[in-house]
């Protein structure tokens, strides 16, 4: 097992360098420039964009600045373009934003897709298994931000929820409760539409290894042997059914940085997604990089977590 | 004499492969209404393109200052716009948008740049994860120094998959000049990894087969062996999952759009119309609804004939007739 689990992640810090040689070459080798944002502003003149560019260390070949960059990765000491702030800090700021908006929507996902694909699944061709169907194809097929669009409108004008930010202005000085009260209130609409494909996507999935499952044979053993309807299908069906969603898990975990950038543009949630939205628009390269390379670690960390879980579960695999 | 052959006559007539994956196709009520909703859009969009370019019906990019923001079926009535650019008919069937563009118009033009964004992007996926699945696939147990071939493709595709793959796009495009030929090749470009595990694995299957060892021992090349041979075995749930492909690019097209990155104008797309509309939500409520709609069922449609598809090229998923 340790054996395993070492192996696992010696292949994965091999991969995440080449990942790391690749992106940064992408994002350095594509044309735009910090240096050249703003091209039209007068008072930028060509020595204070080689001053710049020798500051950025944008005139060395690209593996000399590979290497400035792990060194200034792991040393702490990396800069924003932008603002001179140190990346990893305006990193952990937004992260912290991120993360409660990701677990809750992660939480809504499960707590729903389970349910709704379970019963599709054990109700075949019912109206509820078309209904619920036809719902998820439309909601993976309604382009997100439309959708939170419609939802805003309706949403606003019926229940008063907030749609902007994370807090209210001027509630900085409240208690802790009404601060944490108003903090879930902001949270609820982009939570619950950042959740919605998710859920689709994922009670499809429900529906489809359930229906696999209960025409195994042991699920006959087990209603042959007179054991109550529940039993059979949360005790030996759904067990057995959720080892797949072992792996799904760990690929939702990479959903923190890529899968949030529209949903944080359109509710003004200061998150992971956003910053590197306005990194990319500043041609902020550290910025770009590390968070390129902080969702890396995530999908290889995703991968592992659920490869070891997966052995733990399915005592079938053996290493 | 005769009595084998009436007995043969009693059979029902036997079905080619086609055949009979149409006919499945055809009990699932949505995916074949799906399809001919899709095939009648592919109608629209060649007539749309040659009614907004090349013969000028509907005009997209006229511009009427004093025609902005007209609700759908207004009628022309205007004094101070020219006669010439009364819109067809004297009626703007979708109403006007911020510059008095008939909307009609650009969802007509919109409709077959979106598709041809879909496409192409798919298009390029297919053909590079077909090319690299069928390499890894074919020439997998070859060595290249201390690595086989099959370890290295594979390895990359991980490294691919790792990327998420929405913030690659959009760096990329963000960087890049803006055009649509960069849009369709960088979507493209990021979504072939399926592909590719896909044809990997069927030819995996594939290439120990008698039909193969047989077109190897008559020295056919093996370029032929690969793409005359084997590509058409392995082609069927590529295509199924290419259906969802163009589905899926549709969608990304219209979420760069929202941020700004998408095509730009004075090409219109459905998403860039939706993107621009979103501005004139409440003054202007068609602007939104009428793209953001046309997207839901197109896509929608995209994904019930692909799920169909599934279903008929994989006898696992059907159910009991």
């Amino acid at each position: 097992m340790i054996n395993f689990i070492l192996r696992n992640i010696w292949q994965r810090i091999i991969l995440l360098i080449f990942i790391s040689i690749i992106s940064h070459a992408i994002v350095h080798l594509a044309p735009g420039e910090p240096a050249l944002v703003d091209p039209s502003n007068p008072r930028m003149k060509p020595e204070d964009i080689q001053r710049i560019r020798t500051a950025f260390h944008l005139d060395e070949p690209l593996h000399i600045q590979y290497v400035y960059w792990v060194q200034d990765l792991f040393t702490g000491e990396l800069k924003s373009f932008k603002d001179n702030q140190p990346v990893m800090g305006k990193i952990w700021q937004r992260f912290l934003n991120s993360l409660p908006l990701f677990l809750i929507g992660t939480l809504i996902t499960w707590f729903l897709a389970f349910p709704v694909g379970i019963r599709a699944a054990l109700n075949r061709d019912s109206m509820f298994d078309r209904t619920s169907t036809f719902f998820s194809y439309a909601l993976i097929s309604i382009p997100g931000f439309f959708l939170s669009y419609l939802c805003i409108i309706f949403m606003v004008k019926t229940f008063d929820v907030p749609v902007i930010g994370m807090q209210t202005f001027g509630l900085e000085e409240a208690p802790l409760l009404f601060r944490s009260m108003d903090r879930v209130w902001h949270l609820t609409i982009p939570a619950l539409m950042s959740a919605i494909a998710g859920t689709a996507i994922l009670s499809r999935y429900v529906r489809s290894q359930m229906l696999e499952v209960i025409h195994q044979d042991y699920i006959r053993t087990a209603r042959a042997k007179g054991l109550p309807e529940d039993q059979v299908i949360y005790r030996h069906g759904l067990r057995n059914a959720l080892l797949p969603f072992i792996t799904m898990f760990g690929l939702t975990i990479p959903g923190l940085i890529g899968g949030s950038v529209i949903f944080e543009t359109i509710f003004a949630w200061p998150g992971m997604g956003r910053l590197g939205f306005e990194a990319i628009l500043a041609r902020d390269f550290p910025v770009i990089l590390t968070l390129n390379f902080f969702s890396a670690v995530l999908v290889l960390l995703g991968t592992l977590i659920s490869d070891v879980l997966y052995a733990v579960a399915d005592p079938r695999i053996k290493f | 004499m005769n009595e084998p052959i009436t007995n043969a006559d009693a059979l029902s007539p036997s079905k080619g492969l086609f055949q009979e994956r149409w006919d499945i196709l055809k009990r699932n009520r949505m995916a074949y209404a799906s399809f001919w909703f899709l095939m009648f859009l592919l109608g629209l969009a060649i007539l749309g393109k040659v009614f907004t370019q090349f013969v000028v019906v509907f005009d997209p990019k006229v511009v009427r200052l004093s025609e902005k923001f007209l609700p759908p079926l207004t009628t022309f009535t205007s004094t101070l716009t020219p006669k010439e650019d009364a819109p067809t008919l004297g009626i703007y069937l979708l109403g006007t948008d911020e510059l008095g563009r008939d909307v009609f118009a650009r969802m007509l033009e919109g409709t077959s740049v979106s598709l041809t964004v879909g496409f192409v992007a798919v298009g390029i996926s297919l053909t590079v994860g077909i090319f690299f699945g069928g390499v890894a696939g074919f020439y997998g147990r070859m060595k290249l120094g201390f690595l086989t071939v099959d370890t290295l493709i594979m390895r990359f595709v991980d490294i691919m998959l790792c990327f998420p793959t929405f913030f690659l796009i959009l760096t990329v495009v963000a960087l890049l000049p803006p055009s649509i030929y960069n849009i369709m090749i960088v979507i493209g470009l990021t979504s072939w990894m399926g592909t590719a595990r896909f044809v990997r694995a069927e030819f995996l299957s594939l290439r120990d087969q008698d039909f193969v060892i047989a077109a190897r021992s008559q020295a056919i090349p093996e370029w032929r062996i690969i793409f005359i041979h084997m590509v058409p075995n392995a082609i069927a749930p590529v295509l199924v999952s290419a259906t969802i492909g163009v589905a899926t690019a549709i969608l990304t097209e219209s979420s760069l759009s929202f941020l700004g990155f998408g095509v730009q104008p004075p090409d219109a797309t459905w998403g860039n119309i939706l993107a621009d509309g979103k501005t004139f939500l409440f003054d202007a409520p068609w602007l939104t609804f009428i793209p953001g709609f046309t997207i839901l069922f197109v896509v929608l449609a995209f994904n019930l004939c692909g799920e169909g598809l599934r279903e008929a090229f994989n006898p696992k998923l059907r159910s009991a007739p």
